[in-house]
């Protein structure tokens, strides 16, 4: 099991200037749905993208602390899309 | 990784348009995020062939190394990782994964 605010702050020093949405899928606290929206991903692929979330996210998902995780992540330009 | 591991996973790659390592088999999805993967394939009609994890757990952990890439499924065309369950999904809504599997095919 995992904090929520944990997650936030592990990624936040991983990907500063995010914005980070956490869902808890279950309320048990080892199933999230997280929305990373990063300027580092301008220029990058999927794959690319959420192997850095993956990457910072390492140690929590390595020791099934974080049993599931649906990832979404884009730029801030993509997220201005959709709003418009 | 062992060598032997290494070897059967890149002789899959290469045998395989098409290869998906889930959990479970297209019949019986051993998880949800594999279940979904392998709906979405069975939307087209392209041939693809998996690989059950769960059935060998070196190739389990193998994989993961092999794409930087912690979650099972993993979809590879043409040998190359395209992306687990979300990204799949995802390049499925936006029309992409049509795109991939055409130019995969057609050539």
């Amino acid at each position: 099991m995992i904090n929520p605010d944990e997650i936030r702050s592990t990624l936040e020093k991983t990907l500063p200037d995010s914005t980070i949405n956490i869902q808890d899928l279950t309320g048990g606290g080892d199933h999230f749905q997280v929305l990373v929206i990063s300027p580092l991903f301008e220029g990058k692929g999927l794959v690319e993208q959420h192997q850095m979330v993956y990457g910072a996210l390492k140690e929590a998902l390595g020791s099934e602390r974080i049993h599931a995780l649906a990832l979404k992540t884009m730029t801030p330009e993509q997220w201005g899309r959709l709003g418009s | 990784m062992a060598d032997e591991v290494l070897a059967n996973i890149e002789g899959q790659l290469k045998k395989n348009k098409v290869l998906i390592f889930m959990k479970g088999n297209p019949k019986f999805p051993q998880c949800g995020f594999s279940d979904a993967t392998i709906r979405i394939f069975e939307s087209f009609d392209y041939p693809y062939e998996t690989v059950d994890v769960l059935a060998d757990p070196q190739i389990r952990a193998g994989i993961k190394s092999y794409s930087n890439w912690p979650t099972i499924p993993q979809v590879f065309v043409d040998g190359k990782f395209i992306g687990g369950c979300d990204i799949i999904r995802e390049m499925h809504e936006r029309g992409e994964l049509a795109q991939v599997l055409k130019a995969a095919f057609d050539k």
